[in-house]
């Protein structure tokens, strides 16, 4: 099936089979590898990309429900080379290490910046559910509120 | 660089004190003693670097536009390591920082490490040998240079990446162009520490920006031109054997390329992950399966008692003096089996071309997934080429990589690159666990009641170093105890008269191995949370009944600070807080690092909530401060996990569960909000950072939970019921 829709910005076309995840849509058939496999069943968050704005774990995402759609990926977070202010914060509170869970958590918090500008701890305990086996949610917290900061300040 | 008429001379002869010893006591193992000794050894010495330490050749290599590339043996799986050899390269060559790029050696490079990335060694191994690499490399640029300048290399002077004489410069990238016939200088003398630039400040990590924008390429996202995918059939049932497989459903699958049949592998090929997968899952497999396994039976196997015991610790006459008292007190702790859960999947992409094999993956070891991949094929090493990638996550998961091999199989019966992954559900049913553990402490107090007397800590374990590919099959027995198993294990409070430690070895039916700390967590779990309650049925407070019982010599009086800093920091107070809550300690030692841990913690409908961790850590020389505490933060927390939350079970013969949720990991509610880690370096070099923090933090929040409830929790997952 052929299925239309944005990707960070740009217009793509795909021809696969219309129940394909988009996940591996985006990883190899257009090969962007920051969007990260993790568990295939929505329970982990590392392939958490925007659909609409809205936060969404790709690997369980049928492609066909992209058509139309406006897809954003950690590849098209930043403005060229500005960091957008979670990338930023991220940077500042030197999060991860691993690395690999952490464009998941990325796309999550940029999702609940744009709901909750200045999110409460209680906030970012329930929004942010994504899994980081190395431990980095210290920092990550410390992160979110130093990124709902440059947000409000850029704006 | 060109690599023409190298002169080379061996300027750096190492060699390896503790591995001669080892090897000594090894040949006349099977002595109890010895085994011992050997026990001893393993658990005090430090880690010598095994590889390349004498051919800057083949770490360094200087493009025109003056930049740096260091070609790592030591894999990036967000310990950091990247970071700390760029400060030590840096600091050595004079150069700045930014201007060295980290990439991991692959194995045709010549640059392979011959023993693993692990057992937080790669800072430690590396702290003479990477520096005289470095200082070896700016001098022979340094020579070379003024040579071409016309001048004595003693009156050169060397300003990042630039040399300078008689008026003119030229930088590092310039003389590399120019030199065609590089001579090895003798190794100079290394810079004064105070003179480092980098070692010792908390340099932001050399991967951030990577990391960040996610540009990292881990091996999952390796590609080569027309790549296909693979699967590959797995039992699911612990124990059952392959009989036979009806591929003929399968075959008729959209996207399969070929279904492979060797012997017991079943793999297919596809032209992309689902398809490879949903093709797998299609294929009928006959299994024979003799005993259907319950968590039930794993968990009376490793039963203290049951295993072999050798005994890896003995001062004095414990076994004796615990013997003949009538007043000992004995109390059990268990640790359950542990998952990996690292995020990204165990997998591999393999291109079999003729002879010649080409391997991306995430691995820890990279010399035996060489070998590994070059026996199956039968070819020579030496044309199998490892090119290792970060690692989405370690933890021990990747010191095997069956996975490397079957890429292998799959690509050799097609031809083309072949990517074969794990889904989830694989690789919890696949993992090498963390063992389930049982502990038996006992101990007698003495006359006071206020200090131990005598003291045992049985530790009954699944395998970890046994049936390594890590260790040789023959040294295992030689070695006699479980090294991985153990560790932890031992009684630090020397000053106590008599204590002893044995180590039970139990195999079990499924495949048990290194986990971060490996034995750490559980045994620090089960021998601090006994030392909890001696202080408690003494009367006293827990730092004091611990300052008490550890001798001054070096060693103990690293971990007396530890435990006097950490006490201080946290202001603490034996008993509920004002507030309803309660602080715990515990302290642990592993691999010469001494780690002090105190929590915060209150009960929030009925679940254990932990606020706030002091860590004291002394790592010896700090090299990358800020790296440390990330490394302890991190350590924490997956501590926590595995202590109060992660729990595999064995049902109907299965491993369960698989997938995230189920198994219940820590999540961002369940972090800490605080966490203060303070370093100390009362030791010269570098030391263990990796795996030590993760030792007390399951014992400290148990310690908590009884000032709370009055109730002792000696199982983990640590649960309120």
């Amino acid at each position: 099936m052929k299925v239309d829709f944005k990707l960070n910005q740009k217009e793509v076309n795909v021809d696969v089979d219309e129940n394909t995840p988009l996940l591996w849509v985006i990883r190899d058939v257009l090969d962007m590898k920051g969007t990260k496999f993790g568990c295939g069943k929505a329970a982990c968050g590392a392939c958490t990309v925007h659909v609409d704005g809205e936060a969404v774990r790709s690997c369980s995402f049928a492609v066909k429900f992209a058509s139309g759609k406006s897809i954003r990926t950690i590849e098209g977070l930043s403005n060229g080379e500005d960091l957008h202010p979670v990338q930023q914060a991220w940077k500042e509170e030197i999060v991860p290490q691993c690395g690999y869970c952490q464009p998941g958590f990325m796309m999550a918090t940029a999702a609940l910046l744009d709901k909750i500008p200045n999110p409460t701890d209680e906030d970012i305990d329930k929004n942010i559910v994504n899994i980081c086996r190395c431990g980095t949610y210290y920092r990550m917290r410390k992160a979110i509120h130093r990124a709902a900061e440059l947000k409000n300040e850029a704006s | 660089m060109s690599k023409k008429k190298i002169s080379r001379r061996k300027f750096l002869v190492r060699t390896s004190a503790t591995g001669g010893v080892l090897l000594g006591a090894m040949y006349f193992g099977g002595c109890g003693v010895v085994k011992r000794k050997i026990a001893g050894i393993a658990n005090t010495a430090e880690a010598p670097y095994t590889g390349n330490t004498d051919d800057p050749m083949i770490w360094f290599e200087v493009s025109p536009d003056n930049k740096i590339t260091l070609s790592s043996p030591k894999v990036e799986m967000g310990q950091g390591t990247f970071t700390g050899m760029a400060q030590l390269a840096a600091d050595e060559l004079g150069v700045d920082i930014e201007n060295i790029e980290v990439k991991h050696a692959a194995s045709d490079s010549g640059n392979i490490d011959s023993f693993a990335t692990g057992g937080s060694t790669s800072i430690m191994s590396l702290w003479v040998p990477l520096r005289e690499l470095s200082a070896t490399m700016r001098q022979m640029l340094v020579n070379h240079g003024a040579e071409l300048l016309g001048a004595e290399p003693a009156d050169v002077e060397v300003t990042k990446g630039n040399i300078t004489a008689k008026g003119k410069t030229l930088t590092y990238g310039e003389i590399a162009q120019k030199v065609t016939e590089w001579k090895v200088p003798k190794t100079p003398k290394l810079k004064n520490i105070n003179d480092y630039k980098y070692i010792g400040k908390p340099v932001p990590r050399v991967d951030l920006h990577d990391k960040v924008v996610g540009a990292s390429i881990y091996g999952i996202d390796a590609t080569m031109p027309d790549m296909l995918h693979g699967a590959v059939v797995r039992s699911t049932h612990i124990g059952s054997k392959y009989k036979r497989a009806d591929i003929s459903k399968a075959e008729k699958m959209p996207g399969v390329v070929k279904i492979v049949v060797e012997d017991d592998f079943v793999g297919v090929i596809a032209n992309s992950y689902t398809e490879a997968h949903n093709a797998k899952d299609a294929i009928q497999v006959e299994w024979e399966t003799d005993r259907e396994w319950q968590t039930e039976d794993i968990e009376k196997m490793v039963e203290v008692g049951q295993g072999k015991p050798v005994t890896i610790q003995k001062e004095g006459s414990a076994k004796r003096v615990l013997a003949n008292s009538d007043d000992v007190i004995s109390l059990a702790y268990k640790s359950p089996i542990g998952g990996h859960a690292q995020l990204e999947p165990n997998g591999a992409l393999a291109y079999v071309d003729g002879e010649k094999a080409t391997v991306m993956l995430s691995t820890q070891v990279v010399k035996i997934t060489r070998g590994e991949v070059a026996d199956r094929l039968g070819i020579s090493k030496k044309n199998v080429n490892i090119i290792p990638t970060f690692l989405g996550g370690g933890f021990g998961r990747r010191l095997h990589t069956p996975n490397a091999v079957q890429a292998a199989i799959l690509s050799k019966a097609v031809g083309k690159p072949v990517k074969c992954y794990f889904s989830r559900k694989e690789e919890f049913q696949q993992d090498t666990f963390r063992p389930p553990t049982h502990h038996v402490l006992k101990a007698k107090m003495d006359e006071s009641g206020k200090l131990i007397e005598a003291i045992e800590h049985n530790v009954s374990s699944g395998d970890v170093m046994y049936g390594s590919p890590l260790v040789p099959r023959i040294a295992q027995p030689l070695i006699g105890s479980d090294v991985g198993a153990w560790r932890g294990g031992m009684i630090q409070y020397s000053k106590i008269p008599h204590y002893r430690a044995v180590s039970w070895r139990v195999k079990l039916p499924f495949a048990t191995s290194w986990w971060r700390a490996l034995g750490l967590l559980a045994n620090t779990f089960a021998i601090e949370s006994f030392m909890d309650e001696l202080a408690v049925k003494a009367e006293m407070n827990p730092v004091e009944f611990r300052l008490a019982q550890i001798n001054d010599d070096e060693r103990g009086s690293r971990l007396k600070k530890v435990i006097e800093k950490a006490a201080e920091e946290s202001g603490f107070q034996d008993g509920v807080m004002a507030n309803g809550r309660a602080m715990g300690f515990a302290a642990s030692t592993d691999a010469n690092t001494p780690v002090a841990q105190v929590v915060e913690v209150s009960i929030e409908n009925n679940e254990i909530k932990v606020h706030k961790v002091t860590c004291v850590i002394d790592p010896g020389l700090a090299v990358n401060p800020d790296q440390i505490r990330a490394q302890c933060e991190g350590a924490i927390i997956m501590g926590m996990s595995a202590s109060m939350y992660e729990k595999m079970q064995v049902v109907n013969g299965q491993l369960t569960p698989t997938i995230y949720g189920p198994y219940r990991m820590a999540l961002m509610k369940n972090a800490p909000k605080e966490i203060n880690v303070h370093i100390l370096e009362n030791a010269e070099t570098p030391g263990a950072v990796g795996e030590p923090p993760l030792g007390p933090i399951g014992a400290a929040v148990a310690n908590a939970v009884y000032r709370i409830t009055g109730k002792r929790l000696r199982e983990m997952p640590l649960s309120l019921g």
